[in-house]
């Protein structure tokens, strides 16, 4: 009896999870009468007239571009200069250390609206908006907190002998950091990467206030603005959406060990 | 600072540099901004100091006052039935069963799902007329059919049921980690004593994994309060102001009307709040989470 608790358990877990993103999947694959049908059908006939016209007329190629250059330069510079930040204060004893990672993680708690507006004034005085290093320079800054933590928490469980050796031997610190515990906390690095990839890829508030051209705006915008004024054009958005999940439901599964343990290691945000 | 060979600075100062510049000094910037009337992108008008003018009008502006209402809601409904979610989650999770490494692949694909997918996704199936939601309970009679983002009642409780689903597994995962280091010895012991499985529950995993529950509270709590995307996508705020969110009001008077002045007056609001909520976060579970790095 138990055990069928369970399997229903487990099923009814599965089922909702999955079930509506399944749903919203096979829906870019309906025509406009099938999408509307009722009773719904589940299964679609399988047009391809809603990609079509995500990508040409919607310019769906190029928010996806946008989104890559944005979410691939972000994580390059702030794992860069968290990598930094976080060998400093998981090795050197520092009586600030802790205050500098409480910082750190009290910034991060904030919504973003605290400080949307003077961003945005000083990237519009910068003559940063619209531009990929005004949203970029935006992004490092959302995801240092958490890639510091995360990185922290890595460099602190390595074992500290190789290193020692190195700074007897006559190495300075930032020789040890680049030849020693940078190969060493490659895995850590490539988890903290792939988090900060993801938020980067799903950021949508800075995103909105800053990108207002279509011609830069990423993925999200994109999606979230879909034009529609009576009906909604779902497949197309539905089709929209699949390629714009699919690549992170597929980063996820595969690096899901490294994910769920960067996720509870450093007790980060998703 | 006692001297080092080591320039400790230079490895902390490009981060420093970006808390600076992009946390700290717009934080500050809020508070200033607050204090004066300004619209946004007519910067030539001047700034008008206003002192707390703005923070009067708050007070007795009845959306402002209602948008915090509906966010407190928000919070404290879907806070709790996350972490419940993800504690029933986690705990089944937990077992050893063939197809777990399936189960748990499939529970992460909403967190997975970037927020404004997610939010058309679950406008599509609460649509009026050929919604997923509306068949479910009626079936084919569509005159019976509900339009949810549509009734005051109805609209924030969709944005909950969507919330609710991308982020339990978050929680769940949270709280598999503390389960995961609970010794099994611990469970056969008890077991060879006698204890039921409620009784295993009650004296041994719930002690155990108060930390990961609080930690699991204190993100959903945070991260509550920031909805942001859900509400642009789904309502917009409405019907009615029903679903404004501080966070969308906010951007509504700074972005969409301009009105920055305002808007960082509830932007301040919105900061204190959740300092608050860190403050008495970070005390509960500051020294546990410090003391489990130190033993690394």
């Amino acid at each position: 009896m138990k055990k069928i608790a369970f399997a229903g358990s487990v099923v009814a877990i599965g089922a909702l999870s999955l079930v509506p993103f399944l749903w919203f999947v096979l829906t870019s694959g309906k025509s406009a009468t099938e999408i509307s049908a009722i009773p719904p059908i589940i299964l679609p006939s399988f047009v391809w007239d809603n990609y079509r016209s995500a990508i040409d007329q919607y310019g769906l190629l190029r928010y996806i571009g946008n989104s890559a250059i944005v979410a691939s330069a972000t994580t390059l510079i702030s794992i860069a200069i968290a990598a930094l930040a976080a060998f400093a204060l998981a090795r050197f004893k520092l009586r600030w250390g802790r205050f500098y990672l409480m910082l750190l993680l009290a910034l991060s708690m904030f919504p973003q609206i605290a400080i949307a507006g003077p961003v945005w004034l000083l990237l519009s005085a910068l003559g940063w908006l619209n531009s990929y290093h005004g949203i970029v320079a935006a992004y490092i800054s959302l995801s240092l907190p958490f890639a510091v933590w995360v990185l922290a928490t890595f460099f602190r469980e390595l074992p500290y002998d190789i290193e020692e050796a190195a700074l007897i031997d006559g190495c300075t610190r930032w020789q040890a950091l680049r030849l020693v515990v940078l190969p060493l906390a490659a895995p850590g690095l490539f988890t903290a990467a792939i988090l900060v990839f993801i938020h980067a890829w799903n950021e949508f508030f800075f995103a909105l206030i800053i990108l207002t051209y279509p011609a830069r705006q990423t993925l999200p915008v994109g999606i979230a603005l879909f034009p529609g004024e009576y009906t909604m054009p779902w497949g197309e958005i539905a089709a929209a959406s699949t390629i714009a999940t699919l690549p992170l439901v597929a980063l996820t599964l595969i690096f899901q060990r490294r994910i769920v343990q960067g996720l509870s290691a450093g007790a980060v945000k998703g | 600072m006692r001297s080092s060979p080591d320039p400790v600075w230079r490895f902390l100062l490009p981060s420093f540099v970006f808390v600076c510049v992009f946390s700290l000094y717009p934080i500050a910037e809020s508070f200033r901004l607050s204090l004066y009337r300004m619209i946004l992108t007519l910067p030539w008008l001047g700034q008008k100091f206003v002192g707390w003018e703005n923070y009067r009008d708050l007070a007795t502006d009845p959306v402002a006052l209602g948008s915090l209402a509906t966010s407190l809601i928000f919070v404290a409904v879907t806070t709790p039935i996350e972490v419940l979610l993800g504690l029933a989650m986690a705990l089944v999770l937990n077992e050893s069963f063939r197809g777990r490494g399936w189960l748990r692949a499939v529970v992460l694909v909403p967190w997975a799902v970037p927020t404004v997918v997610s939010s058309q996704m679950w406008r599509f199936i609460f649509n009026d007329r050929y919604g997923l939601f509306n068949y479910l309970l009626f079936g084919d009679a569509t005159h019976w059919y509900w339009a949810p983002l549509a009734e005051p009642g109805l609209a924030l409780m969709s944005i909950m049921v969507a919330d609710i689903w991308k982020t339990s597994s978050f929680a769940a995962l949270i709280i598999l980690a503390g389960l995961q280091v609970i010794p099994r010895e611990l469970y056969e012991a008890a077991g060879v004593d006698g204890a039921t499985a409620w009784q295993k529950f009650r004296h041994i995993t719930l002690p155990l994994i108060k930390p990961a529950l609080l930690l699991a509270l204190l993100f959903r709590t945070i991260d509550a309060l920031k909805v942001f995307d859900l509400v642009f996508v789904m309502t917009q705020g409405g019907p009615a102001d029903t679903t404004n969110v501080l966070q969308f009001y906010g951007y509504k008077k700074s972005f969409a009307e301009g009105m920055i002045g305002y808007g960082s007056a509830i932007a301040v609001v919105v900061f204190l709040i959740s300092l608050l909520l860190s403050i008495v976060y970070i005390r509960l579970l500051g020294t546990g989470l410090l003391a489990k790095e130190r033993r690394t």
